[in-house]
């Protein structure tokens, strides 16, 4: 099992013929991605790699095609536009990679979607969504993930490669990898993703890595503390970032005081995370997690309530040590 | 992006707000004839990208139009210090001579994004003229804010609810809805993530002015508005930021003594962190982006080499798609043109790493592998205090 996407999503490209689109649309199609077409206005009739059937419009192609996802791919000055003819034309999942669209169409765009709750839209500024083996919708290498129980909901793309290349190595691998994208006006959030892997039955625990700005980690850790059984590690990057400095995505900024990372670090270690102080800690504190709650992993694997009781959740505070013991013989 | 005073008046000033007549000034004639021009007195601003100027002497009161040319020749070529410059201040080179007026009260309004709703929100206070963050902290029941639909525009009751709740009676009350209009289409027009007007002046006579104006833009939106691009100041800015910015790179300067150079946001974030966990001290954020080629990593190396005070530069690249040798032999080519003499340590990461690493351990070039972040970062500290 997993979240948002498996092997029966059908994918639609939007921006397939530009220089980003073709790439990224040839790598998802050797990952193993259904994408079924594409849209590039005014090259409606023709075929992406000879097999791709290409249309002008995202309606057209759902009409023909049966395109449930979309990935985006479109340039920003008509990025915010492609959202809205996807939504429009039903289909349910948006995911937008395109980094740089202004912040005033991400406005009008979440506002037009607040009418269409089927829709969803990951991103804009996002790697995108994979279930390994399954689908890749997005920009993320393929080859370093493994098919898992461990969920990965990021704010940032390197930063989720990091969390999901330490969990292929420790052989834990991910259910699914979701980057919800780095700019202030975005659509799906933490707690969207959250509550979908506490519902998953594929997923045992959750890799969290947020960054400076906005407050939606101090949300995403109530969620945690009130809603989530499952376990969960958690990340903040920009400790040492300097307040009113944007710091490369449009949404990591200190402002005000608010959006500090030392305020996300304490509201996700009260919400009972485990927070580590560096991404290279990540896949290591989630072995350790794991190993030390067979219980509570194996009862979410049968999709009950395991670790209901609070004493258990604060066993959850702080990564455990690992294992490490004077074996005999070893020397 | 930021603009002068002057500059986002004059866009005020365009879509209807009420701002005081004013010339801008470069030399203490001009500011003479400015003055004389105004007529009466009039108040001498210093133009830098940088708010609590008043703080810093950088706005007086001149009487005539003689005292104007005194005031600006004193301003002029100064390094005015604010709160917000930093400890050297920032070079003054122009001025801008406004019209005085007489001051009933000072409000304070503001239109920026509530990223946690996901609109932009108009914010105004009674406590205008100060610190406006100063009074979220203190007397937060003091700000008023509407959220506004962006399907809807600014509606004239909210508008009218925010006047009333500044305690503005009968005719005030219309023209701080013209106002606060004004102010919501400029922003529109012009996709700016800031407009504050701070103070908003009631003068004893019951006219609304924007006595002092702020407007930051949306850098993403800039293609669309060739003629709010055009005020950029490259003067006002950090050379090498706009440096990083002609080679697309994202870099920030900090205070440090290691180099950094990543690729994404986030990376880069958690790179100046580990750093800092490891007892050392980053001089920078850079970012890359995706595809960190030859061009750009040299591009990168220089600006990172222009701060004398880097004694160790660190590169951590997840390869991601890119493969490792690819950028291996980018950052060597680089390394080489830019002739580099300070320790380097390269952590790689994803598609060929160990042919990576065999091209940087091959070249002949002072580089340090290493294979996650936190041996990288102990590695960069090692180098800087000259320990193995």
């Amino acid at each position: 099992m997993s979240i948002l996407v498996d092997r029966r999503t059908r994918v639609l490209v939007q921006g397939i013929t530009g220089a980003a689109g073709s790439f990224h649309a040839r790598q998802m199609l050797a990952y193993g991605t259904r994408v079924v077409a594409g849209v590039t206005p005014g090259r409606g009739g023709g075929h992406f790699e000879d097999e791709v059937p290409l249309f002008d419009t995202v309606g057209e192609a759902v009409r023909k095609t049966g395109a449930t996802a979309s990935a985006i791919f479109v340039p920003p000055a008509g990025a915010a536009d492609a959202i809205l003819e996807a939504a429009e034309a039903g289909i349910e999942l948006v995911v937008a990679i395109t980094e740089g669209i202004p912040i005033l169409d991400m406005v009008r765009v979440r506002r037009a979607l607040e009418s269409r709750p089927g829709v969803r839209l990951i991103g804009p500024n996002c790697p995108g969504v994979i279930t390994p083996g399954q689908c890749k919708i997005g920009i993320m290498p393929g080859h370093i993930h493994q098919p898992g129980r461990v969920g990965v909901v990021s704010r940032s793309g390197t930063l989720t490669y990091e969390a999901v290349k330490q969990l292929t190595d420790l052989s834990l691998g991910q259910s699914t990898a979701v980057g919800i994208g780095g700019d202030p006006v975005h659509g799906t959030d933490f707690i969207d993703v959250l509550r979908l892997f506490e519902r998953d039955p594929g997923t045992d625990a959750v890799i969290l890595i947020g960054e400076i700005g906005g407050s939606e980690e101090e949300r995403a850790a109530a969620f945690v503390r009130d809603h989530m059984k499952k376990p969960v590690v958690g990340f903040i990057a920009g400790r040492t970032a300097p307040p009113g400095k944007r710091m490369g995505h449009a949404g990591a900024v200190i402002s005000g005081g608010s959006g500090t990372a030392g305020a996300k670090i304490e509201a996700l270690r009260e919400a009972g995370i485990a927070v580590v102080e560096g991404p290279h800690l990540l896949g290591q504190a989630m072995r350790d997690l794991l190993a030390r709650r067979p219980k509570a992993a194996s009862a979410a694997r049968r999709g009950r309530g395991g670790a209901k009781g609070s004493a258990r959740r604060g066993g959850t505070a702080r990564p455990a040590k690992p294992a490490k013991r004077p074996g005999r013989g070893r020397r | 992006m930021k603009i002068h005073e002057y500059q986002a008046k004059e866009i005020l000033r365009r879509h209807g707000v009420a701002v005081p007549r004013g010339v801008v000034a470069t030399t203490p004639e001009e500011a003479e004839a400015a003055a004389r021009h105004l007529s009466g007195p009039c108040v001498v601003k210093a133009q830098i990208h940088a708010g609590g100027r008043g703080k810093g002497g950088g706005v007086k009161l001149a009487k005539s139009p003689e005292e104007a040319r005194a005031l600006a020749q004193a301003m002029l070529g100064m390094r005015l210090k604010t709160p917000q410059t930093g400890p050297d201040g920032q070079l003054v080179r122009k001025v801008y001579v406004e019209e005085g007026c007489r001051i009933a009260r000072e409000l304070y309004l503001g239109l920026t994004l509530d990223r946690e709703v996901g609109r932009l929100a108009l914010m105004a206070s009674s406590e205008g003229g100060v610190d406006i963050e100063e009074v979220a902290a203190r007397r937060p029941e003091k700000i008023l804010r509407e959220w506004i639909d962006p399907l809807l525009a600014l509606a004239g009751f909210q508008a009218r609810r925010v006047g009333f709740g500044l305690g503005l009676s009968g005719e005030a009350v219309s023209a701080f809805v013209r106002f606060a209009g004004g102010v919501y289409e400029a922003c529109l027009a012009t996709d700016a993530s800031l407009v504050e007007v701070n103070p908003l002046v009631v003068t004893s006579e019951g006219v609304l002015l924007a006595l002092d104006a702020k407007m930051n833009f949306d850098d993403n939106a800039l293609f669309r508005h060739k003629d709010v691009a055009a005020l950029r100041d490259p003067e006002e800015e950090d050379p090498k930021e706009a440096q990083a910015r002609e080679h697309d790179l994202s870099y920030i300067a900090l205070k440090g003594d290691i180099g950094c150079m990543v690729n994404g946001a986030g990376l880069a974030m958690a790179t100046m962190d580990v750093i800092q966990l490891s007892g050392g001290q980053p001089a920078n954020f850079l970012d890359v982006g995706g595809g960190a080629d030859e061009k750009k990593v040299t591009a990168a190396f220089k600006i990172l080499l222009a701060d004398p005070e880097v004694k160790a530069v660190l590169v951590n690249i997840f390869g991601g798609i890119m493969k490792c040798d690819v950028i291996a032999n980018g950052i060597v080519a680089a390394a080489r043109q830019v002739e580099l003499r300070i320790p380097l340590v390269v952590r790689l990461e994803g598609t060929n790493v160990e042919l990576g690493k065999r091209i940087l351990s091959e070249s002949g070039l002072r580089i340090t592998s290493a294979d996650d972040l936190g041996d990288a970062a102990r590695k960069a500290v090692a180098a800087v205090r000259g320990t193995p």
